[in-house]
């Protein structure tokens, strides 16, 4: 809650969240091109990285942009269906559900990382996206780092014994 | 070949080329901080602004300092890589160095002009170029690949744009497979008695197109017939085709159209899909006189013998010796290999039963346009003749514009072309009836050549133009002169009154759309659609028939609405672009393929599965069994990347050392990044 409140009192502070975008280079790319061309002005938090597709988004990379700092991941690809290279949105979709899941156990808060379709003549959808994640990112304030694992979680993945006491939670960093 | 975890490159001399782009660039973006700020970067030997990197003397300095400098890894940050990634590229190999050294920052698309504030955008500048740097440290020289370009070419649709895209590429000495849905060729042209603004006779000037399609020895004409699957890429498209039976063989009908007088039915009875059902067919009939194969076709569900299987077949005994009727004819899949494929589907009319207020599908005199070009028509169900549906004559007639165009409720779109057929009908319908003809109209539309004379000249013809859009149209007659007919309740806005206008006849000026079923075809081409469903094009001024699949170009109406000038010569310019793959012989393949490192891959098949084109295999089954990927069937999405449970298959250009280090230069300012 300390933290929260800290979040609070910064964000009237001025603070400008970084956003660290995966975009597809066939469908959301090509929106931020375009609104590019169309000179739709939206906030400068996100910095994008190319990529082929959006399944070519290593949950890695998302957990590397949280590790180095990121306030927050909005990976972009074309519409379910609309893969250039037929199924790559699907394979980013399952992954992403997957990830959401993992990063709110380590603390991250949902709206910092999302997955949004935006096609190649949407970009006015991509300055509406960008806009309203800064707005909810900076909201939440900086992104403090991953929180400590409970140690009953970090024992499922076998990095320690099993404590039969339940009361008794650790943390471990991980 | 770079291995997980390596060393950064030590002898790495990059060069940072920020971009004015004239003020484009440079009036947002601070250039020349961002360069100050190159220049301090690890491995930045270089760091330039320059007023237009894209032109000569911009290029010449990254070549000039190539040598200079001897420099090994380029970034510019300039416009998007869509726009001049490979102008860079080849200015660095003209330089002496591999064109895959380069990187480019686009601060233009998405900073200068998206961006306002100077400051702020000139700090995510710098971010990108600090990212950049970081990135093309870990570039290798890369080898481009070559694909050849089989030189034959599918043309999907034979309407007007089909026909002239294949005739055009057959004329050139290329192999042409034309697929056309319908039992004949036309398409909607083939319906339309005149077209505007000349008043040409349609069938005069496109029916010798079509004999041309089907007597030209490069063209193969497959009607009845669908595209059912696609797979491979650019030159090398693997297509299957499904031709529906037709039931009667092209092969040996001689179009004496004797069988169709000898059905057992002596009436026409069901509706005329031509004719818009306005007039009756048999079961075995030709669509339309100058019919394109001029061969019947049995339509299986009117059919006597399809349904009972207890008929005379008279017309298998009309046919006598020659035998062509071929009752048991079974749906045959044609496999081609092509190199290129030009899309020419066309469009729908707009359904007006959707606007119920206008009484189409209730009162039996609101016609569609498209119904009354059949009337007009010579060949059409009343022979040319203008009459209601219950023979009288027309004295007075209402078209009414715009249905389902401009209008948020439907289509936003503005269709182009009824505007100018609204004129031609009421030209027509005046001439032939001398009915009174009202137009209601929101605005005219008349931009094109000789578009605004024919308009004026309807003008001086005394066919009436009311401007408003038409609220309803209802047979509630008020007082005696709208007994019997058809009024139309329509603000004059340019009288500033409500007015009550009875007519005969309504004729609905229906809009275009996509075809319903163009999102199957979409996806089995893997083109892209704009939002409102018409295929996209590259680019909209300077690619308007390539699309994002690379040799697939699209003409006519399914890229947009449009008129029959521009149809054609859209379809001459996508000829025109399949004609320059085509003799180029082979096209550059990015070599962004992923590859498999041997020795760390358990053969786990992870990735085997997920790849949409079946380029990985499992080998080495005696030995040590691993993944491989053909690198001439992996299209570089990089899935199986992200998938690889050990990190063992990896992605050129887009390597997990290059992603990471760019995730880390945009978040190196960032406290504890």
């Amino acid at each position: 809650m300390k933290q929260l409140a800290d979040n609070r009192a910064e964000s009237s502070n001025g603070f400008e969240p970084k956003i660290v975008g995966f975009f597809c280079n066939w469908c959301t790319y090509l929106a931020a091109d375009l609104a590019g061309t169309s000179r739709l002005h939206y906030a400068p938090n996100v910095r994008v990285v190319r990529v082929m597709c959006s399944g070519r988004v290593d949950p890695q990379f998302v957990l590397e942009a949280f590790a180095k700092g990121a306030d927050g991941v909005l990976i972009g690809g074309c519409h379910p269906g609309d893969c250039h290279y037929q199924e790559g949105n699907y394979k980013a979709l399952r992954r992403y559900v997957l990830l959401r899941r993992l990063l709110e156990q380590l603390g991250v808060e949902p709206s910092r990382f999302r997955l949004e379709w935006i096609s190649a003549s949407e970009g006015e959808r991509l300055r509406a996206v960008i806009n309203e994640m800064v707005e909810q990112v900076r909201a939440l304030g900086p992104f403090r780092g991953f929180n400590r694992l409970p140690v009953k979680l970090a024992q499922l993945h076998g990095q320690k014994e099993c404590s039969k006491e339940p009361a008794s939670v650790e943390t471990v960093e991980l | 070949m770079s291995e997980r975890g390596q060393k950064l490159p030590s002898d790495v001399r990059v060069g940072v080329y920020v971009c004015h782009c004239g003020v484009n660039i440079a009036a947002v973006v601070d250039v020349r901080q961002v360069a100050q700020l190159a220049r301090g970067l690890p491995g930045v030997v270089v760091a330039r602004d320059y007023n237009y990197m894209c032109s000569d003397p911009g290029q010449e300095l990254i070549r000039q300092d190539i040598r200079d400098y001897a420099l090994n890894r380029i970034v510019v940050a300039s416009c998007s890589p869509h726009l001049h990634e490979e102008t860079f590229r080849h200015a660095a190999a003209a330089g002496g160095l591999n064109p895959y050294l380069v990187h480019m920052v686009n601060i233009r698309e998405h900073v200068s002009w998206v961006h306002p504030d100077r400051e702020r955008a000139t700090e995510k500048a710098c971010e990108l170029v600090r990212a950049a740097v970081r990135r093309v440290v870990w570039h290798e020289p890369l080898e481009q690949a070559r694909v050849s370009i089989h030189p034959d070419v599918l043309v999907v649709g034979g309407g007007i744009a089909g026909i002239h895209a294949a005739l055009t590429l057959a004329n050139a000495g290329k192999r042409v497979y034309l697929v056309e849905r319908q039992p004949s060729i036309g398409g909607h042209m083939a319906m339309f008695d005149k077209t505007f603004p000349t008043l040409d006779c349609a069938a005069c000037i496109l029916t010798p197109k079509m004999s041309a399609v089907q007597a030209h020895p490069n063209i193969t004409l497959w009607t009845l017939a669908e595209v059912t699957r696609v797979e491979g890429y650019v030159g090398n498209y693997e297509v299957e085709i499904t031709r529906w039976p037709r039931y009667v063989r092209e092969d040996l009908c001689s179009g004496c159209l004797k069988c169709i007088e000898a059905c057992v039915y002596k009436d026409a009875r069901f509706p005329d899909e031509f004719n818009l059902g306005l007039s009756k067919r048999k079961p075995i009939y030709l669509p339309f006189p100058q019919a394109v194969p001029q061969v019947p076709v049995i339509d299986p569900a009117t059919c006597i013998q399809f349904k009972s299987g207890k008929c005379k077949k008279t017309c298998v005994e009309a046919c006598g010796e020659r035998g062509a009727i071929d009752l048991q004819a079974v749906p045959k899949v044609e496999r081609v290999r092509v190199g290129s494929v030009i899309l020419a589907t066309g469009f729908q009319t707009f359904d007006p039963r959707r606007m119920p207020e206008y009484g189409y599908g209730i009162y039996p005199n609101v016609y569609t346009s498209l119904e009354v070009e059949r009337l007009v028509n010579a060949s059409g169900p009343t022979g040319g003749e203008i009459v209601l549906r219950d023979g009288r004559r027309p004295q007075s007639v209402g078209i009414i514009h715009c249905v389902g165009s401009r209008d948020r409720r439907h289509n936003p779109w503005c269709s182009r072309v009824c505007c100018m057929y609204s004129l031609k009908l009421a030209h027509l319908i005046r001439e032939r009836t001398g009915a009174e003809v009202f137009n209601f109209y929101i605005d005219m539309r008349t931009p094109g050549k000789g578009f605004e004379e024919f308009y004026q000249r309807l003008l001086e013809e005394g066919v009436h133009f009311i401007r408003g859009r038409v609220a309803g149209v209802s047979d509630w007659a008020l007082d005696p002169s709208e007994e019997g007919k058809l009024v139309l309740r329509v603000e004059d806005t340019l009288l500033g009154i409500v007015r009550r206008i009875p007519v005969d006849m309504v004729v609905l000026a229906v809009g275009l759309e996509p075809r319903s079923d163009a999102e199957e075809l979409r996806r089995l081409f893997r083109v892209s659609c704009s939002a409102e469903g018409f295929f996209l094009e590259r680019h909209p001024k300077l690619a308007p028939v390539s699309t994002f699949a690379e040799g697939v170009f699209v003409a006519g109406c399914c890229q947009g609405p449009k008129d029959i000038p521009d149809t054609v010569a859209q379809a001459g310019a996508a000829a025109a672009e399949a004609l320059a793959l085509i003799d180029r012989g082979s096209i550059e393949q990015e070599p962004n393929t992923a590859y498999v490192l041997a020795d760390h891959c358990s053969a786990c098949r992870t990735c085997v599965s997920l790849c949409p084109y079946s380029a990985i295999s499992i080998v080495g089954g005696d030995g040590r069994p691993h993944a491989e990927i053909n690198p001439a069937l992996c299209k570089g999405c990089g899935t199986c990347v992200a998938a690889c449970p050990s990190g063992s298959i990896r992605q050129h250009l887009f390597e997990d050392e290059q992603i990471v280090a760019e995730i880390e230069g945009i978040l190196a300012g960032v406290a504890g990044g």
